[in-house]
């Protein structure tokens, strides 16, 4: 179903502006994963602490991201 | 049959099959962005592994294990052994007149085993042409990019030993 009022408009556009910022984040988060365990693998354990603290922040604001498009979402969809 | 069904404009089969595969396959904003956070969680739960092992893995130890003797082998030359345990092959190649550099056998790529090349004076990987220095075993080409684990040697008398594995060469 289209968005009807101009409010329900800029909200669509906020809601996919936080997606593809939750999408960014998780190709970061990927790499991160990836370089963690090939440092791992190579013998150097002090990166592991830094990468998973940093990896656990990046859950974090993709989790505030998710509760800001459900409120969006929420907000918007009210009559 | 058509006693029993109230009138409908919609034919009997969509009644009976009143699935829409349409629907199904659709997926909202919301779901989507479910699924992407909990990728994310997925993420972190895996780094939070490899910090549990990093934490928690003991340093291993080494036996001293004799491999060879030293001018059994030429200038030039190698020699395969085992080390630390049968499973895990080697490579010990003689550099100089009293120079050895030993190495893991297993490419740091998908750990087919490397052999030395004279011609190009390295080790090679034939899976996927990678090859790493003799120096230190550190990737020069190809898809690995972590060093060959390096054998540490000992000599006593003409006996070779090894004597422990350092990760980066």
């Amino acid at each position: 179903m289209p968005p009807e009022s101009p409010g329900q408009k800029r909200g669509l556009t906020a809601i996919d502006g936080a997606m593809a910022l939750i999408v960014i984040l998780l190709f970061v988060q990927i790499w991160l994963v990836v370089a963690t365990l090939e440092t791992y693998l190579a013998g150097h354990y002090e990166a592991v602490l830094p990468a998973t603290i940093i990896s656990g922040m990046i859950f974090l604001g993709s989790v505030g991201l998710y509760l800001f498009i459900e409120r969006m979402d929420a907000e918007f969809r009210r009559p | 049959m058509s006693l029993l069904r109230k009138p409908s404009p919609e034919p009997l089969w969509r009644d009976e099959f009143s699935v829409f595969s349409g629907d199904e396959k659709y997926v909202s904003r919301r779901q989507f962005s479910k699924f992407l956070v909990l990728t994310s969680l997925g993420m972190f739960v895996g780094n939070l592994w490899i910090l549990a092992r990093s934490w928690f893995s003991r340093q291993p130890t080494y036996p001293m294990t004799a491999i060879a003797r030293a001018e059994d082998i030429p200038i030039g030359g190698v020699k395969l052994f085992q080390y630390p345990t049968p499973q895990d092959q080697c490579i010990l190649l003689r550099t100089g007149g009293d120079s050895y550099v030993a190495f893991s056998q297993k490419c740091t790529h998908l750990s087919c085993a490397v052999f030395y090349s004279a011609a190009s004076d390295r080790f090679e990987c034939p899976c996927h042409n990678g090859a790493f220095s003799v120096r230190d075993g550190s990737p020069l080409q190809g898809p690995p990019r972590r060093p060959l684990p390096r054998i540490v040697l000992a000599r006593k008398g003409d006996v070779l030993f090894a004597n422990g594995i350092q990760l980066e060469g």
